[in-house]
């Protein structure tokens, strides 16, 4: 048998890894941790941008129809109320602050902080949703969700509205105020979509609490985590331009 | 070997927590601000503000919570890429909505 580890690398004597010394979560394929740690984050970027591209033709929809519907749009997003909108901006940059405090802990194989950065991140999440469910219930009670039951009272007659006759909000013609409609048609879906993400993540924040408290990702392998960090700071992202474009950008565009 | 293993698992960066928190204070002072900014009557130039916070707070984000600032130059470029061509994509919808029936509708 030849010397060399390229030639013996897979042969029935390398069984048990007896052929060279590497950590035992450095697959095969790869010449070294490094490699192997470029090559997942390359591969998690590729998947956020393939995300972004998704986020982005909502976003996009969004800039056309506000532009052509422009008093459909302000009247509509004075329905939404900016005190649960700022707070759930904080809950999240906080929960992606934990997040990546937790990927910190995990670098530095401190195996207790990690568990409990990840069991906050895990919190804020849920707060956020929790949240979002009380601004979806208020759409719900008034009849904004697009669908048979769409009412459009509180653009014909404002005054009967709180949150429209705070904002001024003068009466819409009927086709304008029809339009609304489409407004909370982006807003659930940019929202819910974004909604759906946060459920996912704090899915897999689950099964990675369970993980950490048996010792994974504190052994100097930190892919998983690192990766998910990844993808809990995109959501984050999400929301830090949905927050301004849905909540604030009309607060003034009425008068 | 191993100590070349070893040797290569060490160039993984670390960044310090000490970033993270200044980080995350400039996100709260900014989002503070974007919410202050609304109640300001600045006509065409709300949204323009708000967009404006809302990219610098991106940047913060991609550049430190998700390490792109440490990263290899396969990943800024990726991430560089990404953006760019978000952005053609963007530009050229708009330049066709623009172009054609605007007012129309």
């Amino acid at each position: 048998m030849s010397d060399s580890p390229a030639i013996i690398h897979g042969a029935p004597e390398a069984e048990g890894h007896g052929h060279h010394a590497h950590p035992p979560y450095l697959r095969h394929h790869f010449e070294s941790v490094e490699q192997q740690a470029d090559t997942t984050n390359f591969a998690m970027w590729l998947f956020l941008l393939t995300e972004i591209m998704f986020f982005g033709g909502l976003f996009t929809a969004y800039l056309i129809y506000r532009n052509w519907y422009y008093p459909a749009f302000v009247a509509a997003s004075h329905q939404l109320n900016i005190f649960w909108g700022t707070l759930n901006t904080l809950l999240l940059i906080t929960s992606s602050f934990t997040m990546a405090m937790g990927v910190w802990c995990a670098e530095t194989r401190k195996q207790s902080g990690l568990v409990l950065c990840l069991i906050l991140t895990f919190i804020l999440g849920i707060g956020f949703l929790g949240i979002k469910t009380i601004e979806y219930k208020e759409k719900i009670e008034k009849h904004h969700v697009p669908g048979f039951h769409y009412s459009l009272n509180s653009f014909l007659n404002p005054d009967s509205d709180e949150a429209a006759k705070a904002a001024g909000d003068k009466p819409l013609p009927l086709d304008m105020a029809r339009h609304t409609e489409i407004y909370f048609s982006l807003y659930f879906a940019m929202t819910g979509m974004h909604a759906l993400h946060m459920i996912i993540g704090i899915g897999i924040l689950g099964f990675m609490i369970f993980r950490a408290r048996a010792g994974a990702y504190t052994n100097g392998h930190v892919t998983f985590v690192e990766n998910f960090g990844l993808y809990w700071h995109f959501v984050d992202i999400v929301w830090i331009f949905l927050f301004p474009l849905l909540y604030l950008i009309s607060r003034h565009a009425n008068q | 070997m191993t100590e070349e293993k070893e040797l290569l698992e060490t160039q993984h960066h670390v960044v310090s927590p000490k970033i993270y928190v200044a980080v995350f204070l400039s996100l709260l002072v900014f989002t503070g601000l974007t919410v202050g900014a609304s109640y300001i009557e600045m006509g065409v130039f709300n949204p323009i503000v708000a967009i404006a916070i809302a990219c610098i707070k991106m940047v913060l984000v991609v550049l430190f919570f998700m390490h792109v600032r440490y990263s290899t130059k396969l990943t800024m470029l990726t991430v560089g890429c990404g953006f760019f061509m978000f952005l053609v994509l963007i530009s050229m919808t708009l330049a066709d909505y623009i172009s054609r029936a605007w007012g129309q509708w």
